[in-house]
């Protein structure tokens, strides 16, 4: 039986990301973990994230999450959402400033300091269902461009490394809201929260080799 | 092209049962909340709020038993409010599947409750719900109040001053009722709409008195509402969600169709 991997930090509510990978793929088992051991024995893993940048690394950090995301790069496809995502990249300037994972390169900042943002009224967080514009990938098999994904996020990624890019969006500014390397796919919106497009990534993810 | 504006159908429960009624009184059973759930979400409804309208203890176990139940067939965000006092009864509630939490009345009589609240679970998912209620005269400059036990109790609190408070303390978004009009089917009150819409820089959800999907028009254009939330004209199928859809869209409102 195929098996996934939820990295469970203590941050935020895994139950519906589990429960949507149960009910994508009844065949594959999940669990919600932060055991090395059990994540290592795993198929696939996926880092989640909701909450403040601060605590989520804080956590990451007091677990170990750090040194096993590290260990398994490159091993097995792996998947993060939303503050997942972010915990990914090289800095986030949420809670001052906090160094992150830097698996990938890149920064995170907030909307409300754009001036753009400001001068239109968009409120903060982003939250709501915003159009993704993909570029080629696996994982958006049986999607189609521009659909509609949910966010929920005040912080947001853009990378200079534009080869990473597998998607952006849309708020007063452009920014990127998914990126890939090898057998990794990081997400800014909740693909367990987004409907049918959002559960079809999922399927994708659950089905995807990593190439 | 970029956000869409979101229809939220709530589900107002009372021991285990949706109902609706009209000022809180004279009571319709609407079914049962998971397959209500169900229906909203293959019609496309862009979230669902589900208030525990009880509250009581009794009825506590039975709502983190449908909230679980719903998580797991239901696949867009889910609030849910009402009995909301405590950083326990949230994590209750998140961890069985809620992805956003509403907090009224606890709020008003312990404000820090929502500061705790924002620290330890995000500002995303602490929605502030408030109920308000036009107190100024004809002619008097408009002034709008919270009152509390579904509309009964006046505070003394001005509603926007509120509004700039509770987004200070860390809420990541408002559920606006405007008490005077609920359930009446008149529409929301599109001044207190607009005018806290304005004054705060996170997303407003409108209620209260939507009677017709012009009501729901005139959430988003002239109350400047991020979100409209409507229950009875969709739990007894006057409209279905995506007729409401298709009609915001139609009046050049982006949605997701």
């Amino acid at each position: 039986m195929k098996s996934i991997a939820v990295i469970d930090y203590g941050m935020g509510n895994l139950h519906s990301v589990a429960k949507a990978l149960e009910h994508v793929c009844p065949d594959t088992r999940v669990y919600v973990t932060n055991d090395a051991a059990k994540i290592e024995a795993s198929d696939r893993v996926l880092l989640p994230g909701v909450g403040a940048i601060r605590d989520c690394m804080a956590e990451i950090k007091r677990l170990g999450v750090d040194h096993i995301v590290a260990d398994q790069m490159g091993k097995k496809p792996m998947l993060g959402i939303c503050v997942g995502m972010q915990a990914l990249m090289q800095r986030s300037s949420e809670n001052g400033s906090v160094a992150c994972l830097g698996e990938l390169q890149g920064n995170v900042s907030f909307f409300g300091d754009h001036a753009s943002v400001q001068d239109a009224h968009l409120k903060v967080p982003h939250m709501g269902w915003n159009q993704v514009h993909q570029q080629p990938h696996k994982l958006w098999r049986g999607i189609e461009d521009n659909s509609r994904f949910y966010f929920v996020h005040s912080y947001y990624v853009r990378t200079e490394a534009r080869d990473l890019v597998a998607a952006t969006c849309n708020y007063g500014l452009e920014f990127d809201v998914a990126l890939a390397r090898e057998n990794l796919f990081a997400v800014q919106f909740h693909p367990e929260k987004s409907h049918s497009a959002g559960l079809q990534l999922l399927k994708n993810f659950l089905q995807w080799d990593g190439s | 092209m970029g956000l869409a504006k979101r229809i939220i159908p709530c589900l107002d429960v009372n021991n285990g049962r949706v109902v609706k009624g009209v000022q809180f009184v004279d009571i319709r059973d609407a079914g049962d909340p998971v397959e209500v759930a169900k229906r909203y979400n293959e019609q496309g409804a862009d979230e669902i709020t589900f208030l525990d309208i009880g509250a009581t203890h009794e009825n506590r176990d039975t709502m983190v038993h449908t909230v679980e139940k719903m998580a797991s067939e239901v696949f867009i965000p889910l609030t849910v409010g009402g009995g909301i006092r405590t950083c326990e009864d949230i994590r209750h509630m998140l961890n069985a599947g809620a992805d956003k939490v509403g907090i009224n009345s606890a709020a008003v009589f312990n404000p820090d409750f929502v500061q705790q609240a924002a620290d330890r679970f995000g500002a995303q998912c602490i929605v502030v719900a408030i109920d308000a209620k036009q107190v100024s005269g004809p002619g008097e400059t408009l002034r709008w109040e919270i009152f509390t036990h579904g509309g009964r109790k006046p505070t003394g609190i001005d509603a926007v001053e509120w509004a700039i408070k509770m987004v200070a303390y860390g809420a990541g978004e408002i559920l606006l009722t405007s008490m005077d009009q609920d359930g009446v089917k008149n529409g929301y009150d599109l001044g207190v709409t607009r005018t806290i819409s304005e004054a705060v820089s996170v997303p407003v959800i409108a209620s209260g008195g939507v009677g017709h999907l012009d009501h729901l028009v005139d959430g988003v254009i002239e109350g400047k509402a991020d979100a409209v939330l409507a229950a009875s004209i969709f739990h007894f199928n006057e409209y279905t969600i995506p007729q409401a859809k298709q009609y915001m869209a139609s009046k050049g409102i982006e949605m997701r169709l």
